[in-house]
């Protein structure tokens, strides 16, 4: 290829990037300490602003764990188990992946509302789910639910199972040949598939927006803040908020590329 | 497994389809068509469609680049494509108001348009193509195209004749992923559109306003619509998954 060429694709793709990612990405960083260090740790210290941190970790240490177990289970019955309808559960499984995030939020709104269909059997047991934790919960299960399975279903395909038949001719129940065997080998697909579950769980806003109900130090999630702030001319705050999630991100972006070698070998 | 899929994804999926449902056709399809819910779906479809070809091109050099090309950085370059996948969709928004909001440093203020939305997406599907793209260029065999070299072809044509019908599989698949996620995108784009309806108001954000009005049939209309796409797109997709995998499974 003529090196003429070569500069310019190079150019193309160098300012592709510049352009729409790391330009406005080192822009906020300057713009959240464009105002100095004072503004931005009083934002970030404000105890609705801790709470909304808390409120994300708390909903992430529920979904995480959950959809890893889901991931691992039903990956292993899309591959294993060619039971029928296996395809339905696969195009089930990647729907969130391909579904807007309000209409999740919507599908709960329906559900849990005052006016949905479980909405009254709560509400006479005095449990509060729409603007309340348990939504935003449920919600960030949902959207976060295919990255395990997607990440697992492939690794185990080309896995093949002739190390379970083996474990099981010698005589191991079916519980110990999965320990022992089976998420041996797909453990690099499993800690990679629970990294991106755990990014878009601390990152999801869409279908939270909705069921949250914005109550500030009760239901704001991290996201929800840094629009709230944004919305109230707080852009030290905003900012600020932004750039401890952005920082969250380039870590879990650092463990994704240490991975992904790891995970070809 | 069966009954936590059904809880969590079939059980809403039932509640939205039958709300929407549940005055009748005529008045789904009389929502559907109100001016503002095709004002929102057609300016969605229509950025979804814009963003997914500058994806396919960009996309496909930005790949190309990082299989084909050396250079220093070639490696900083290929992780922070992830970037948008690991960043929040409302920070994403955030960065683009900050460099091309109102008090834009380079003088560009693109706020409250619907090039802001166009850019907003971009941000946000950037990875897809390059990250369906590339293993497919890795794997690809070089010596046909030698051959095609060796027997006088020009690189627009060698590029045309057999490095496109290879990786076209993967620059549909990763469009068509991109494109669903243009459909839905809510997080970057609410910021920085200024959601005015009939202008910028997408899809995504028409339902999100409808539901805070309390309009619940209008919302669940436009949302049964982006529901239908979604299937169709998850179709397209694992119809494109079967084609390239056919000869694996053949073999």
């Amino acid at each position: 290829m003529s090196a003429t060429r070569r500069f310019g694709l190079r150019g193309i793709a160098a300012l592709y990037l510049v352009a729409v990612l790391l330009g406005p990405l080192a822009m906020v960083f300057y713009r959240a300490f464009a105002h100095g260090l004072h503004p931005l740790w009083s934002s970030l210290s404000d105890p609705n602003t801790v709470h909304a941190f808390e409120l994300t970790l708390v909903i992430t240490a529920i979904a995480v764990p959950v959809n890893t177990l889901f991931g691992i289970v039903c990956a292993l019955a899309i591959v294993r188990r060619r039971f029928p309808g296996a395809g339905i559960v696969n195009a089930i499984v990647d729907l969130p992946l391909a579904l807007s995030p309000v209409v999740v939020g919507l599908m709960l709104f329906l559900l849990y509302g005052r006016t949905g269909w479980f909405g009254s059997f709560f509400q006479a047991h005095g449990i509060q789910i729409l603007f309340a934790t348990p939504s935003l919960v449920i919600a960030t299960v949902f959207v976060s639910l295919p990255f395990v399975a997607r990440e697992v279903v492939p690794t185990l395909r080309e896995l093949g199972d002739e190390q379970e038949q083996a474990a099981h001719t010698l005589g191991a129940s079916g519980w110990q040949a999965f320990w022992r065997v089976t998420l041996p080998s797909i453990r690099w697909a499993v800690v990679y598939g629970v990294v991106l579950t755990t990014a878009r769980c601390l990152g999801e806003y869409g279908a939270v927006a909705v069921v949250s109900g914005h109550i500030e130090g009760k239901t704001e999630t991290a996201t929800l803040r840094v629009q709230d702030y944004y919305e109230n001319f707080n852009q030290a705050g905003s900012y600020g908020i932004a750039i401890v999630l952005a920082a969250i991100s380039v870590v879990v972006l650092l463990v994704m590329t240490l991975l992904r070698p790891k995970e070809s070998a | 497994m069966t009954t936590f899929l059904s809880v969590v994804v079939l059980l809403p999926i039932a509640a939205l389809v039958w709300t929407s449902g549940k005055h009748g056709w005529h008045e789904f399809w009389s929502v559907v068509s109100a001016p503002e819910s095709v004002a929102a779906l057609e300016l969605t479809l229509g950025a979804a469609v814009i963003v997914s070809g500058l994806n396919a091109a960009l996309g496909t050099i930005t790949a190309w680049v990082l299989v084909r090309d050396d250079f220093v950085g070639k490696s900083l370059m290929n992780a922070v494509i992830d970037l948008p996948f690991a960043l929040p969709t409302i920070v994403g928004g955030l960065t683009l108001l900050a460099l091309y909001g109102p008090s834009s440093p380079l003088g560009i203020d693109i706020a409250f348009t619907r090039t802001a939305i166009v850019l907003a997406l971009m941000f946000e599907t950037l990875p897809f193509v390059v990250r369906t793209v590339q293993p497919v260029l890795l794997e690809l065999d070089r010596e046909a195209e030698e051959a095609a070299r060796s027997l006088g072809a020009g690189e627009a044509r060698v590029f045309r004749s057999i490095v496109l019908p290879n990786i076209l599989p993967g620059i549909l698949s990763g469009v068509a992923l991109a494109f669903a996620r243009a459909v839905g995108e809510i997080g970057s784009i609410v910021l920085i559109s200024g959601n005015l309806p009939f202008k910028t108001e997408v899809a995504a954000v028409f339902v999100f306003n409808h539901i805070q009005s309390g309009d619940q049939n209008g919302a669940s209309a436009v949302a049964v619509v982006m529901l239908v796409i979604a299937f169709l797109l998850l179709l397209a997709i694992g119809g494109l998954r079967y084609l390239t995998t056919r000869h694996e499974r053949n073999a």
